[in-house]
């Protein structure tokens, strides 16, 4: 047994109410989590038809402070985050000197000397210590998940839900903008952001209101049919809506333009880390594209399952699932760029089998606006 | 919970013997620990299983899960509800969903297996240590 493997799990500062809830936890990255409470596919359902809560509080946070903390943000992520105005989130990449991901990341801006950093759990440490080796500025750069609970309420009545606990007129924040403001009697960075595909909101507060808040809005939201959902949910959700999760299909061996995010991909801003290589790649054409497919028959692809195409095998899958509001068995992998057109049939192996699929357009799932 | 006339696996699969027939499915437990059941995929009748190997597939929306055979025998017959309504193996584990019937080879053999009362005290030590 590694010494890992026997370190304590950590503890959001809900624990006990998801384990009140009679939630099934999991070891996700070092942490003891919610995996489902009612389950997942009645979770996922209330999360598209009405709403979801969902404690995100293993989410960690890292803030830059300074005259120069632009500078240093601007270093370390491949987006260009001089085009925030206070009270903006942009969705970027932390990057390594060859332009893959450490990690994804949002970049709040609070204040021209003030950017407020959400990353994955498992990497917080390591995020925060690349900026710290990476950081030519005077900034100062604080790893503050201790600091704060998040909690996300994402679906259709998440705004209205989240209204009646607070003052805030949450209708004037925009699309990835946020605000700060009082819920419920705590102070909270309220931010329109999420990873569900839904409209919604991520509450950034002090961990000692998180029991209030939660069953607060819990109470608010039971009679709109909301329900508390884990991290399998969170999961299905995610993929039908197409977003990356890092670990499958972004990590420190893929670039942004392979995973389709040469959108927050702007080498145009100037000098940042790995922006040389991220050139060099797009220069020279890639040879791998992130696609997503369906599966034909009723076969399920999961993580990890090889693909080949005519024959041969190209790549696997980095997440593959039911979508249990599509209804319809799904996934994303590699392949080469020469295959990456809809419509192109590959096969996955499952188990014995090699299941038909083919390679249709992201997202899977886009909400009605 | 679990029927006084079935017998149990230390992989949480339930038999039922009546003369040479056994009839085979999940247990509570073990549709619980799966979460929402999406696909179950069976053997075809005719074809022979073996104790302890694996005989099918059930995939929940998180998980694969194997089922290995308590026994061994001949199938006899898969059940065929299971193939548009996967979801009854959680909502009636022991009853509807059962997964397949066999003609045993050994009558005898599953008395052998755990009964209701040594499971059930083998699932509350595993929650238990949980």
């Amino acid at each position: 047994m590694t010494s890992s493997a026997i370190t304590q799990l950590r503890k959001t500062a809900l624990n006990a109410e998801h384990r009140r809830l009679g939630a099934k936890m999991v070891n996700f990255g070092g942490w003891d989590m919610p995996v489902e409470y009612s389950g997942i596919v009645a979770e996922h359902i209330a999360t598209r038809t009405a709403a979801g809560l969902f404690d995100v509080s293993h989410m960690g946070e890292i803030e830059v402070h300074g005259d120069q903390a632009l500078d240093l943000v601007q270093h370390v992520t491949c987006n260009d985050a001089s085009k925030l105005e206070i009270g903006q989130a942009q969705y970027s990449g932390l990057m390594t000197e060859q332009g893959t991901f450490v990690d994804d990341l949002l970049v709040h801006k609070i204040s021209d000397r003030h950017y407020f950093l959400c990353v994955n759990a498992g990497n917080q440490d390591q995020d925060f210590e690349h900026i710290a080796a990476h950081n030519p500025t005077a900034a100062k750069v604080e790893n503050a998940g201790k600091r704060y609970s998040q909690l996300a309420i994402q679906g259709p009545k998440a705004l209205g839900i989240l209204q009646r606990l607070t003052q805030v007129p949450l209708d004037s924040i925009g699309y990835y903008h946020f605000t700060f403001g009082d819920v419920d009697g705590v102070d909270c960075l309220i931010a329109r952001t999420g990873y569900t595909g839904e409209d919604g909101f991520e509450i950034y507060f002090v961990p000692e209101h998180s029991e209030k808040l939660w069953s607060d809005l819990l109470e608010e939201g039971t009679g709109e049919g909301m329900l508390p959902c884990g991290l399998g949910a969170r999961n299905t959700l995610r993929l039908e809506a197409s977003m990356c999760l890092y670990g499958h299909e972004i990590d420190d061996t893929t670039t942004p333009w392979e995973a389709g995010l040469g959108w927050i991909c702007k080498p145009g801003k100037g000098e940042f880390l790995g922006r040389e290589a991220l050139l060099r790649q797009k220069e020279h054409g890639l040879e791998r594209a992130l696609v997503g497919f369906e599966m034909l028959d009723r076969l399920i692809a999961r993580d990890g399952c090889p693909i080949s195409i005519e024959g041969n095998q190209v790549g696997r899958v980095t997440s593959g699932s039911p979508a249990p509001f599509l209804k319809k068995n799904i996934g994303m992998a590699y392949v080469p760029v020469k295959f990456k057109a809809p419509g192109t049939e590959i096969a996955v192996a499952v188990r014995a089998s090699q299941a038909p699929a083919r390679i249709v357009p992201m997202p899977f799932y886009k909400r009605a606006k | 919970m679990y029927p006084g006339d079935y017998r149990y696996t230390k992989e949480h699969e339930w038999i039922k013997v009546s003369g040479d027939t056994g009839t085979i499915g999940i247990t509570d437990y073990a549709q619980h620990e799966l979460g929402d059941v999406v696909f179950a995929e069976l053997p075809k009748v005719g074809s022979k299983i073996t104790t302890g190997q694996v005989f099918g597939t059930i995939e929940s929306v998180k998980a694969v899960s194997e089922i290995y055979a308590p026994v061994s025998g001949e199938v006899t017959e898969a059940n065929a509800a299971l193939t548009s309504n996967s979801e009854i193996i959680n909502s009636d584990p022991h009853g509807a969903a059962w997964l397949i019937k066999i003609k045993l080879a050994n009558p005898a053999e599953a008395s052998g297996l755990m009964d209701a009362a040594a499971y059930q005290a083998f699932i509350s030590e595993k929650e238990a240590s949980a």
